[in-house]
């Protein structure tokens, strides 16, 4: 009994290590924000479909400038 | 120089976030860049499409989309337009982008100006002599 809950506890650490890992390489760091005629601004998120559209063509042109 | 290449040489002179910027038209033709010629289509080709893709994913369809940010973990691509030109510029992870924007919008300024008309040279006035014989 002891032993399972200290697999079943290690791997919700795990878990939540992996996602934060995660969080922290791949999405925190991303970011697309578009600035509009009217004075407006909208920022999406790394980790949101639109910003897997936008964010290889960022990746490309960094790639390009290098 | 072209007006257009020194302001970008401004541009990266003033702001030690850019590291690089290009300039190109609506077509995608470069009219100036701080990168070599080929390294320089292959940045503007990359930067118009990025654009185009902001421009499809932006949820207000009605406002006009004028710059743009896109950051990653390896730096920043800023995009601004102004009629049919624009600018991009890749800069450093976490760049300061009000200031960088701000650099962004005077060098496409500049590089839009036309060369100025030189002025001729101010005559000398010379004061009128005085009529003889009048008192």
């Amino acid at each position: 009994m002891g032993r399972r809950s200290a697999l079943a506890f290690g791997a919700a650490i795990g878990t939540l290590l992996g996602i934060g890992l995660y969080d922290r390489f791949f999405r925190r760091d991303q970011r697309i924000d578009l600035y509009f005629e009217d004075g407006s601004m909208v920022s999406i998120a790394g980790g949101s479909p639109e910003a897997a559209v936008v964010i290889p063509y960022a990746r490309e042109a960094l790639r390009a400038a290098r | 120089m072209a007006i257009a290449e020194k302001a970008l040489s401004e541009l990266t002179d003033i702001s030690s976030q850019v590291r690089a910027a290009v300039l190109f038209d609506g077509g995608g033709k470069v009219l100036a860049s701080t990168l070599p010629a080929e390294r320089a289509e292959g940045f503007a080709v990359a930067a118009k499409l990025l654009w185009e893709q902001a421009e499809v994913v932006r949820t207000d369809e009605n406002a006009k989309l004028t710059q743009l940010e896109a950051a990653t973990a390896d730096g920043s691509v800023f995009i601004v337009r102004e009629a049919e030109q624009t600018l991009a510029a890749v800069t450093s992870p976490e760049p300061t982008a009000g200031l960088v924007f701000y650099d962004l919008r005077s060098a496409l300024r500049s590089a839009g100006e036309k060369p100025k008309k030189r002025k001729a040279p101010a005559k000398k006035l010379t004061p009128k002599a005085k009529p003889s014989g009048s008192s």
